[in-house]
């Protein structure tokens, strides 16, 4: 889960991290028991790159114009992202801008150090266009952040005496922080050099595992994270759910069986409206209120249900399609596939709605797509 | 021959008296796995489905000294202490069904067990089958009926149902199946299981199912292009539609840093002369087409 940048910046400040001076609020009135300098810049919180961009960072010379920037943020929704805190922040005297971030390298399975003198700029387009000006240092988790690594960044970054001194304090608070939130990266971009010789964190990304959130009650998840509207409320049903810009919609068990079903709409000319893999051993419930949701999305036309039972029944499956039409009725083309444990049964259950069950998944979505387009867009 | 599971593996079930610790055991007894005894602190004495359970590993090296592979269905927040309780007490082959366990932990105990010399698969994958020998895993019974030159690696578990019980129907059995696990940190990736496969000669064929983020896919590429791995390979990448910077359920499954994404696994696979198919049927036309039947 991507931390709100307020929220990041909370936590680096906590552990000797200097950020701009900023407070952040939740309702427009908020801004008057702020004390802070104007002119401040008022930054709408969502998971988004490129904020400045969409328009959700704005200078504010006065209070009354951060209130009326304030509320016009608030509430907003932004790619079923609801904006619920803005953060107002002073400005900062920047001299220089770099990059640095801690996160995770999969191929050595260690973590890894990234640096560049290229700040602000997004880090997957400095690898693009100069991955020379990178610097990464592997971090074995058994060892943790050694001084002949700090040294070598120093040095790559061309920074010596103070700001050398400055910069190792930096990394090692970034480094235990990256340990202590259970997180798969710290990013700090840009980091500014001030007039006065000092680090600051311009904006910040942190993104903490999921499943060690137990551990970290001082995170709320639907207030700080990266939720959408629709996500959080397919976290009530556990089911994982992502909503994607097409029309058909898409309901498999398991991630990959579930991708590769949103691939075959596309072979077929359709375009995916979600991703839902209600996983492994999915209870009626569940399929009931996964295929509820996409019932009721206005932007779906058809749906395809492709499920290859080991751990998962169909008999549940399909008692969760009857509940579903009992209570949203059948509004839509319905494709199903059902393959694999108690699929007989499943078959049985689902006759009186007279859904036609397919053999393969190439099948269901074929004659979905043929549907749809026969009856027009 | 097959890789990582055969006729010698005896198993141990950490886990063994939760529900689905026990609805496996009694599935991997049906499909003629050698289970031997589970293991539950606390629990000691018991019986599930005929096999005794103890409550540390210690204890049921020492009744059962034949062990040698070890499956873990034991809740996330206490996974990774089984795991380091396996490789202390020298298993071999240590197999993690379990899924969310946090990934810090993860790289933690994978690093330990390679120091240590255990093989770990998983965590958050469905198991290894060597069809009709053994299976140590969750991989549907109904599915691994035939033996025979296919050896697949997979980062996904039903869709390797799918394409295991294509293959199967058309008459392609397998030597051995991998699911290496969705997560980003890994015990055994698919270029470590391609390399067993390598040298196993009852596998003709590979089956290589990838999915979006990271750079596995990528990784193997590079080995053929080598000349390191030599069979013939049909591949299928899950992901094709996915959006960047999204995660689609499986937590190694996210495109970041600019790698892991469809366009760049293809590329790396064709480069290297191995064939990818744009539906998992066509894995099955692919296998027929290389094997010449």
């Amino acid at each position: 889960m991507r931390l709100l940048e307020y929220k990041g910046k909370e936590i680096l400040a906590k552990y000797g991290v200097k950020v701009p001076r900023g407070v952040v609020i939740g309702k427009p009135d908020d801004v008057d028991k702020a004390s802070l300098n104007y002119p401040v810049f008022v930054k709408a919180q969502v998971p988004f790159a490129g904020r400045a961009k969409m328009g959700l960072v704005k200078r504010a010379g006065s209070k009354d114009e951060a209130k009326r920037i304030a509320s016009e943020y608030l509430g907003r929704v932004i790619q079923d992202f609801e904006v619920k805190k803005v953060l107002l922040e002073e400005g900062v005297d920047v001299v220089k801008e770099y990059y640095v971030s801690v996160t995770i390298d999969r191929s050595s399975r260690t973590f890894i150090l990234l640096a560049s003198p290229e700040g602000g700029v997004d880090i997957e387009e400095i690898a693009r266009t100069s991955p020379e000006k990178i610097f990464r240092g592997r971090i074995h988790p058994f060892e943790g952040l050694r001084d002949y690594t700090i040294n070598a960044v120093n040095k790559f970054m061309g920074f010596t005496g103070d700001l050398a001194y400055k910069f190792a304090s930096l990394l090692r608070v970034m480094y235990n922080v990256f340990e202590a939130y259970d997180t798969e990266l710290v990013e700090i971009n840009p980091l500014a050099l001030t007039r006065g010789g000092d680090f600051v964190a311009l904006d910040v990304k942190i993104m903490v595992d999921d499943n060690a959130l137990y551990r970290h009650s001082d995170i709320s998840v639907e207030e700080e994270g990266d939720l959408t509207r629709e996500e959080i409320e397919a976290r009530k049903y556990g089911f994982h759910y992502v909503e994607l810009p097409g029309y058909v919609g898409v309901i498999g068990n398991g991630a990959g069986l579930t991708m590769a079903t949103m691939d075959l709409v596309r072979e077929f000319s359709g375009e995916p409206a979600d991703f839902l893999d209600v996983g492994g051993g999915a209870s009626r419930d569940v399929v009931k209120a996964a295929l509820t949701l996409l019932l009721k999305d206005e932007r779906i036309r058809g749906i395809v249900l492709n499920i290859f039972g080991g751990i998962t029944r169909g008999d549940e499956v399909a008692y969760g399609v009857v509940d579903a039409f009992k209570e949203v009725g059948a509004a839509k083309p319905l494709a199903i596939r059902l393959k694999g444990t108690n699929e007989e049964e499943g078959r049985r259950i689902l006759a009186p709605l007279g859904v036609k069950i397919y053999e393969t998944a190439e099948e269901a979505i074929g004659e979905l797509m043929r549907n749809l387009q026969g009856g027009g867009r | 021959m097959t890789i990582l599971v055969d006729q010698n593996t005896r198993v141990l079930v950490q886990g063994i008296t939760g529900s689905e610790g026990s609805r496996h055991t009694l599935y991997m007894l049906q499909y003629g796995t050698k289970v031997v005894a589970g293991v539950t602190p606390g629990k000691g004495g018991q019986q599930v489905h005929g096999v005794p359970v103890y409550d540390s590993v210690e204890e049921t090296l020492r009744r059962h000294p034949d062990v040698n592979t070890s499956i873990i269905f034991v809740p996330a927040r206490f996974a990774s202490d089984a795991v380091y309780e396996a490789v202390d007490n020298g298993i071999r082959l240590v197999v993690i069904i379990t899924e969310h366990i946090p990934i810090h932990d993860a790289i933690r105990f994978v690093n330990y067990a390679k120091y240590k010399g255990t093989v770990i698969i998983g965590p958050n994958c469905p198991g290894v089958v060597s069809p009709t020998i053994s299976k140590v895993g969750i991989l549907p019974n109904s599915v691994y009926t035939r033996k025979g030159p296919v050896g697949i690696i997979s980062r996904s578990g039903t869709l390797t149902y799918e394409i295991s019980y294509h293959l199967t129907q058309a008459g392609f059995g397998q030597s051995t199946v991998v699911g290496v696990g969705g997560d980003p940190i890994i015990g055994t990736d698919m270029v470590e299981a391609a390399l067993m496969f390598e040298n196993d000669p009852e596998t003709k064929y590979l089956v290589v199912i990838g999915e979006i983020g990271g750079d596995q896919e990528e990784r193997l590429a590079s080995l053929v292009r080598e000349g390191k791995i030599t069979k013939p390979i049909a591949a299928f990448i899950a992901g094709r539609t996915a959006p960047p910077g999204k995660r689609l359920g499986h937590a190694g499954a996210i495109i970041s840093m600019g790698v892991g994404t469809y366009e760049s696994k293809v590329k790396a696979l064709e480069s290297a002369g191995i064939r990818v198919a744009r539906t998992p049927l066509e894995v099955v036309k692919i296998i027929r087409e290389i094997s010449g039947k």
